[in-house]
């Protein structure tokens, strides 16, 4: 009888039951979790809700564990002797014998019946220290310092420092200003030697360019002679750097960042969809940072991407809807551009009508599209193609953002294939009526402004003043990528949500909203869709995979929605280097 | 929060007739006015008044120089005895101004400027005198102490855009300040 009842409580133990699970028990800050075998300490407090306070570590790099940030107070149950079974509380636990000296949390692993102290007198005491070392050479630069406002040694310090400094002896002196690269800038006096940027540029752009020289406090970080940190992915340096050692070139003085508000959306310049933050005050874009998302880009995007928005309130932009009269484009309303399309496409028999649209509008723009080409009668419909050599991390070889959900939309396997035909029957004059959506023919489809002439209409919509609207009959402007909401679907079948971080411009529409009035103009009918929910209602009813989504239910974080089986090297690297333990996240 | 219940005080008849409050106040006025007729207000001589007593003849006659350290008048920007401009265009001011009233535009300090290490200073600094309520909170908040709110406070103007100081008009208001601590020296 005594037997089988030991029997039962060996089984019920909970390190037993966790192990089970190929779990550990873990106390944290008094209250016991499990967690899987191998996470990091730092990790496991993060899931409890508990942020230990830390620069060196980043989830998708290695832990060098340089920056004693993170120390916490650390405790396992004491050893038996020989023969001697552990004591056990009446639920199991073993009690935990704390050590006297504290412990990193992001180089060490949880194990089993662990215990961990984020709080109290002895970590309280060591952050302080570690904060206080930090800050001896720290320049007080932080009314000039872009980073100011987003620092986490400003913020630490608030939080853990002493407020005043004792240091009384002269500090370390270290360049200043240095221009590292095309688009990052150093500050030595500000880095507190993380490391962070060194580890990126090894671990994840494959381009080992920084390092440390120097010895003690005179440790300066610095790119290889000769070299330059010019990787197309040295502006993610400067989101690691939890300080403002390394600061972009192009947001250089241009705003503090407390003025920013954030509006998370998707960048729209390769078919990959990475994630990002637009960062705006007013009507104006000041920055665009990458968007954690663990199934598209991980924490990072590349610099050309990053910077590609000035265009947005560049000089360039078309903000009046405009037709030409004698040669000059002169300014007209919505309402007349409406008419006057509506004429040219009516006076034209279906057949000599065609529309090229763009891999860079969005699925409800593509739907309105395919819903104008019935409304016309025509089949001439094609996509632009835009292929480009793609690098062996986040850009992907088609630039357009949207080919999978136009392949979708559109029903098309092929969308670029009538692209040819449609081009020579221009130049043939077959055509007559040509209705480019958002796509500069003569730069981007291999048109010639002599295949242009021979059209009695060219109905151009796009945001920037370029050769085929200067070419068109009827320019109507349209808004950029970060002024309207829609979706897309990534190469990988991604299905992702663009959100609206400025309002367009003068005159300018969401090109859903041209579209719709477009195809109203044709139709004379009255109006049913006032929201772009509407549009994609719509498009749920009629395209299979997208029923029972909603704008809303895509999220910040995208929906799986195709198996396309296209693979982000990145994320291959990212998957490689967790298996093999070398990064947590 | 606690509540702290007031008791009304009790009047009596006296009190609750008015009259006799209105009639010492009617007192009190002829007092003063007798006083004034014969030039012996209070504050007479200070305010240099002209007249029957308290009058002071403005803008012809001043009350300036009774003004207190504290006064706060027109926001300006300073320079330092090395002539320096002091504001690094951190924009706390900017931030703070509860009228937003400032507006500020950052710019490099050129590489070949003697105060290039300082990297950073207002391209374009302006305060709309219409929006500024004399609040002194940029000076409170300015962390290189380069705003203060002067004695200034007849901020006239026939546009609306003669009320918007720029930086020009802003360093001239606000001149040369010494004593100020310098942290841009060598050894910072």
């Amino acid at each position: 009888m005594s037997d089988t009842t030991s029997a039962t409580a060996e089984l019920t133990l909970p390190k037993d039951l966790a192990a089970a699970k190929g779990m550990v028990n873990v106390q944290i800050d008094g209250v016991w979790h499990q967690f899987p075998r191998g996470t990091r300490m730092i990790e496991a407090c993060r899931q409890t809700g508990t942020i230990v306070p830390h620069y060196c570590y980043h989830p998708k790099l290695s832990a060098p564990g340089n920056c004693r940030m993170c120390l916490v107070q650390m405790g396992m149950p004491p050893r038996p002797a020989p023969g001697q079974e552990p004591q056990r509380d009446e639920q199991g636990y073993e009690p935990i014998g704390w050590m006297p000296r504290p412990v990193i949390a992001c180089a060490n692993t949880v194990s089993e019946n662990m215990g961990i102290r984020t709080q109290g007198e002895l970590v309280e005491k060591c952050r302080e220290g570690v904060m206080e070392f930090l800050l001896i050479n720290h320049p007080l630069d932080c009314p000039i310092c872009d980073q100011a406002g987003e620092c986490r040694l400003q913020e630490q310090s608030v939080e853990h420092g002493r407020g005043v400094s004792r240091f009384v002896d002269m500090k370390v002196k270290k360049p200043k200003n240095v221009d590292i690269g095309p688009r990052i800038r150093l500050d030595d006096e500000r880095c507190i030697m993380c490391s962070r940027c060194i580890r990126f540029m090894d671990e994840v752009a494959g381009d080992p360019v920084l390092g440390f020289t120097q010895r003690g406090t005179h440790t300066t970080l610095t790119v290889h002679p000769g070299r330059l940190l010019d990787s197309n992915y040295s502006l993610n340096t400067a989101d690691i750097c939890p300080v403002g050692a390394l600061t972009s070139n192009d947001f250089r003085f241009q705003m503090r960042v407390w003025f920013l508000k954030e509006t998370p959306t998707i960048d729209v310049n390769c078919g990959t969809g990475t994630n990002i933050t637009v960062w705006t005050r007013g009507n104006r874009i000041h920055r665009i940072t990458p968007r954690q998302n663990d199934e598209v880009n991980s924490c990072w995007m590349p610099d050309s991407h990053r910077l590609n928005f000035h265009y947005i309130d560049g000089e360039s932009r078309i903000t009046e809807p405009m037709k030409k009269e004698g040669g000059q484009h002169v300014v007209i309303s919505w309402k007349e551009a409406f008419e006057s399309a509506a004429a040219a496409i009516k006076a034209h028999p279906a057949d000599q009508i065609a529309i090229i649209a763009s891999g860079r509008m969005t699925n409800e723009e593509l739907f309105l599209t395919r819903t104008l080409a019935a409304e016309i009668g025509t089949q001439r419909l094609s996509l632009v193609p835009r292929f480009a050599e793609p690098d062996a991390l986040l850009i992907a070889a088609d630039r357009n953002p949207n080919s999978t959900g136009a392949k979708l939309v559109l029903g098309l396997d092929d969308p670029f294939a009538a692209l040819d035909g449609i081009r020579e029957d221009v130049r043939s004059g077959r055509i007559k009526v040509l209705i480019a959506l958002g796509e500069d023919l003569l730069s981007d489809a291999g048109f010639e402004s002599s295949d242009l002439a021979g059209l009695d209409c060219l109905i151009q919509s796009h945001l920037l003043a370029n050769p085929t609207a200067q070419a068109a009959h009827l320019v109507l402007p349209t808004a950029a990528f970060a002024e309207k909401r829609g979706s897309m679907v990534n190469l990988s079948g991604r299905l992702q949500r663009l959100n609206r971080a400025v309002e367009p411009p003068g005159q300018v529409r969401d090109d859903w909203e041209v579209l719709r009035d477009l195809i109203l103009a044709l139709s004379g009918e009255r109006n049913e869709a006032h929201l772009i929910e509407d549009i994609f209602k719509a498009m749920a009813s009629a395209i299979a995979p997208l029923a029972d989504l909603s704008l809303s239910k895509i999220g910040h974080q995208g929906v799986p929605l195709l198996e396309t089986g296209h693979q982000i090297p990145l994320l291959a690297n990212e998957r490689a280097a967790k298996a093999a333990g070398r990064i947590n996240g | 929060m606690a509540v702290v219940k007031l008791q009304r005080p009790k009047l009596n008849f006296g009190e609750k007739v008015y009259f006799g409050a209105l009639i010492k106040g009617f007192f009190l006025t002829m007092t003063h006015a007798v006083k004034s007729l014969r030039g012996r207000s209070m504050g007479a001589k200070s305010l240099e008044s002209s007249g029957l007593g308290v009058t002071m003849q403005f803008p012809e006659q001043r009350w300036d120089s009774h003004f207190p350290d504290y006064y706060r008048g027109a926001p300006a920007l300073v320079t330092d005895e090395q002539g320096r401009e002091r504001c690094v265009s951190c924009q706390l001011c900017e931030f703070i101004c509860p009228p937003k009233a400032i507006r500020i535009k950052p710019g490099e300090i050129p590489s070949d400027d003697p105060w290039a290490k300082v990297e950073k200073r207002p391209a374009e600094f302006d305060i709309d005198m219409i929006r500024c309520i004399y609040c002194g909170m940029c000076e409170e908040v300015c962390p290189e102490q380069a705003i203060f709110l002067r004695k200034d406070y007849l901020i006239t103007g026939l546009k609306r855009a003669d009320m918007v100081h720029d930086k020009k008009k802003l360093y001239e208001i606000g001149g040369v300040r010494t004593g100020l601590v310098n942290k841009w020296n060598e050894l910072k």
